[in-house]
C-alpha cells in the first residue's frame, strides 16, 4: 500500500472539480453534449432538473466504474460502461417521474438520452478507467457542474428572452409589453442555443486566449 | 476640397502611429477614403490596381437600389391611402412614404456601421464599406411598420452573428441582410408575417376602410384565392402590398440593368435564379393540384421577393458561388427552391429569403465540386511520358 495516504481535498482533488468549470467545460471547450444542451434549455427549470439527473448519473457511475475497473475486461469494456451507465439513467428516469412528474414530462426523451450524452461515456473511459474512487467521484461531479453552469446559463438567457420569465416566474414587467416589447420567439428555437452556446465560448476564449487552437 | 485635403491632412498625423487618436486610426481611414480615392500603392509584386475598387462596386450597388427605394417609398403611401380610402396625389403619397421608411434606413445604417465602427476599432483592421450596401438592403425587405427597435435589434444580430463572428466583411457565409430578414421573420413573426404588417398604419388600425384587408398577393395564394391576384400589370408595376422594396418588378429590372451593365451583379446567377423559378414553376402547373399550383410559371417571378432576392441578394458576390459553372447551379437551385418552399409549404409564405441562405450554405460545397470537376477533366488529357 501506498504509505503517504494523500488528503481528500488536495490540490490535485480540488482541480478534478474547478477545471470543468472553466478551462476545460465539457461543453464549451470539449463540445460534447451539445445535443442536450440545445434541447432542453428552453425553460430553467428543466434544464435545472437535467443537470441535476446528469450529475447524479455521471458521479455514481464513475464511481461504480472505477471500483470495478480492474476486473474489467478490455474488450468488453464499453459495453459494461452502457450497462452501468443505462441502469443509472433508468433509476433517475423513475424517480423524476414519480417526485416531478410535469418536469418529467417536459424532459421527454431527453432523461434516457443521457446515455449517449458524450461527456459520460468520455469521463468513464478516460478517467475511472483510470483512476481510484475518490478522485473519480469528484471528477464525475466537475464534470457534470461544468455542463450544468453551461446548460443553466443558455436557459437563463432563453428564458428571460424568449419567454419574459425567469424560473417561470414573469421577470419583465407588463409596461414593457405595452410599450411594444416582444418575447423574442427565435430564442424558444433550437437554433438560438446554439447560437447563445457559441456566443458563450467566444466570450470565454476572448478571456482566456490559451483556449484558442493554434494552427 | 483642397481645404478638406488640407485638413485631413493637418490632422492625419495624430491618427498615424505614436499619435494622440492612434486608436481611432481605422476610423479617420474609413473617413479619408470616403472622400477621396486611397493613395495606396502596392509594393511588392507585379500588380494591376482596378480603379473599380471595393468603394465604388458598394456604390453603384446602392445606386441600382435607388430605383426600388424610390418606387418603394411612394407605394408605402399608394397602399396606405388606398386602405383608408382617401384620394392622395403622388407626392403626398411619396411623402408618407419617405416620413416612415426613413426611420429604418437611419436605424439601419446607425445602428449597423456603429457596430462595424467599433469592431474594426477593437481589431485594428479597416473599417469595410460593405455595411453601405446591407445597410440599404434590409429596409427595403422589411415591412413598413416593423418597429425600430427589432430593426436595430435585428441588424445588430446580423452585423455581429452574421458576418463579425467570421472575420468580417468578405468571410460571412450568410447575406447579411437576409440573416437579419430571418432573425425578424423566426423571432416577431408577428411583425413579419400576416396581412396587417404590409400596409403602413394598419397594425394601429388607423381609419381602414373594411374591405381593404392588406393580404399580400401571395398570401392570397396561398389561401387559394387565384381570382383575388391583382392584374398582371400591378405586380409588374408594383401597386401591390410587400416588404417595402420588393413590390415593383420593373424598379428591380432597372437596379439589375444597373449591376449588369457596370458588371458588378453576376448575370450568371440571375438568370439561372430565374431559370430555376420557371421550371419549377411549371413542374408545379404540370402536376397542379391545387389552385395555387396553378399560377402561370412567369407570374411566380414578380410575386413576392423573387425579383428582389435574385437582383440583389442571390448575387452577394461573398455569399455566393464563386466559380461560373458554380454560380449557374446555384442560381438555378436558389429559383427552383424558392418556388417550392413558397408553394408546397404553407409555413413559410415566402421562400425566396430561406431558399438563398440555403444555398448561401451550399455554395462553398458546389464550388468545391466544381473544382474537382474541373481538375479530374483536365487530368485526363494529361499524357504521362513513359
Amino acid at each position: 500500500m501506498n504509505s503517504e495516504k494523500e488528503p481528500l481535498f488536495s490540490s490535485k482533488n480540488i482541480k478534478l472539480i474547478t477545471e470543468p468549470l472553466g478551462s476545460s467545460n465539457p461543453i464549451t471547450v470539449q463540445v460534447l453534449g451539445i445535443c442536450s444542451a440545445l434541447a432542453v434549455t428552453v425553460k430553467m427549470k428543466p434544464a435545472f432538473v437535467m443537470a441535476i439527473s446528469v450529475m447524479a448519473v455521471l458521479a455514481v457511475s464513475n464511481v461504480v466504474i472505477s471500483l470495478i475497473r480492474n476486473s474489467i475486461p478490455p474488450r468488453i469494456r464499453i459495453i459494461v460502461q452502457l450497462v452501468v451507465i443505462a441502469a443509472m439513467v433508468i433509476l433517475v428516469d423513475q424517480i423524476l417521474k414519480a417526485f416531478v412528474y410535469d418536469i418529467s414530462k417536459q424532459l421527454s426523451v431527453f432523461v434516457g438520452l443521457i446515455i449517449t450524452n458524450c461527456i459520460l461515456m468520455g469521463r468513464l473511459e478516460a478517467f475511472a478507467m483510470g483512476n481510484k474512487p475518490w478522485p473519480s467521484f469528484l471528477d464525475g461531479l466537475g464534470n457534470a457542474a461544468g455542463y450544468s453552469i453551461i446548460l443553466l446559463i443558455v436557459s437563463f438567457f432563453r428564458e428571460l428572452l424568449g419567454s419574459g420569465t425567469i424560473w417561470g416566474y414573469k421577470v419583465i414587467p407588463e409596461s414593457f409589453y405595452s410599450f411594444g416589447y416582444q418575447n423574442n420567439g427565435l430564442m424558444i428555437l433550437p437554433p438560438m442555443a446554439l447560437i447563445v452556446l457559441g456566443i458563450i465560448i467566444w466570450v470565454q476564449r476572448a478571456r482566456n486566449k490559451k483556449l484558442i487552437e493554434t494552427k | 476640397m483642397k481645404s478638406l485635403r488640407g485638413y485631413l491632412d493637418k490632422i492625419k498625423p495624430k491618427f498615424e502611429k505614436g499619435g494622440k487618436f492612434e486608436k481611432f486610426h481605422s476610423t479617420f481611414e474609413a473617413f479619408e477614403s470616403f472622400m477621396f480615392v486611397p493613395d495606396t500603392v502596392t509594393t511588392k509584386g507585379t500588380h494591376i490596381r482596378d480603379a473599380n475598387d471595393m468603394k465604388r462596386t458598394m456604390t453603384v450597388v446602392v445606386l441600382a437600389l435607388v430605383p426600388a427605394l424610390l418606387f418603394g417609398m411612394w407605394n408605402v403611401g399608394n397602399q396606405h391611402f388606398l386602405a383608408t380610402g382617401q384620394e392622395a396625389s403622388f407626392w403626398q403619397s411619396f411623402f408618407t412614404g419617405f416620413i416612415s421608411v426613413l426611420p429604418i434606413i437611419v436605424v439601419s445604417y446607425v445602428v449597423g456601421l456603429g457596430i462595424e465602427f467599433a469592431f474594426a476599432q477593437y481589431r485594428g483592421h479597416e473599417v469595410n464599406e460593405g455595411f453601405l450596401v446591407t445597410g440599404m438592403l434590409i429596409p427595403l425587405v422589411l415591412p413598413v411598420d416593423v418597429p425600430l427597435w427589432m430593426v436595430a435589434l435585428a441588424t445588430a444580430f446580423a452585423v455581429i452573428i452574421g458576418k463579425e463572428v467570421f472575420g468580417g466583411t468578405g468571410m460571412n457565409i450568410f447575406n447579411p441582410a437576409l440573416t437579419a430578414r430571418a432573425f425578424l421573420f423566426f423571432a416577431y413573426p408577428s411583425y413579419m408575417s400576416g396581412n396587417e404588417v404590409w400596409t403602413h398604419g394598419m397594425i394601429k388600425g388607423e381609419g381602414i376602410i373594411d374591405s381593404f384587408t392588406g393580404a399580400t398577393p401571395l398570401a392570397e395564394a396561398a389561401a387559394g384565392n387565384i381570382d383575388k391576384l391583382p392584374s398582371v400589370s400591378d405586380m409588374f408595376f408594383g401597386f401591390i402590398p410587400g416588404s417595402i422594396g420588393e413590390t415593383s418588378t420593373l424598379a428591380i429590372l432597372i437596379g439589375a440593368a444597373i449591376l449588369l451593365f457596370t458588371g458588378v451583379g453576376s448575370a450568371r446567377i440571375m438568370i439561372s435564379t430565374v431559370v430555376g423559378g420557371l421550371v419549377m414553376g411549371l413542374i408545379l402547373n404540370i402536376f397542379a393540384v391545387n389552385p395555387y399550383m396553378e399560377v402561370p410559371a412567369y407570374q411566380h417571378l414578380m410575386l413576392g421577393g423573387f425579383a428582389f432576392g435574385a437582383v440583389f441578394m442571390a448575387t452577394d458576390p461573398v455569399s455566393a458561388a464563386q466559380t461560373a459553372k458554380g454560380k449557374i447551379i446555384y442560381g438555378f437551385l436558389i429559383g427552383f427552391l424558392a418556388i417550392l418552399i413558397r408553394v408546397l409549404n404553407p409555413a413559410y409564405p415566402e421562400g425566396m429569403m430561406l431558399a438563398i441562405l440555403l444555398m448561401n450554405v451550399f455554395a462553398p460545397l458546389i464550388d468545391h465540386y466544381v473544382i474537382e470537376a474541373n481538375i479530374s477533366k483536365r487530368l485526363k488529357r494529361v499524357k504521362v511520358q513513359e
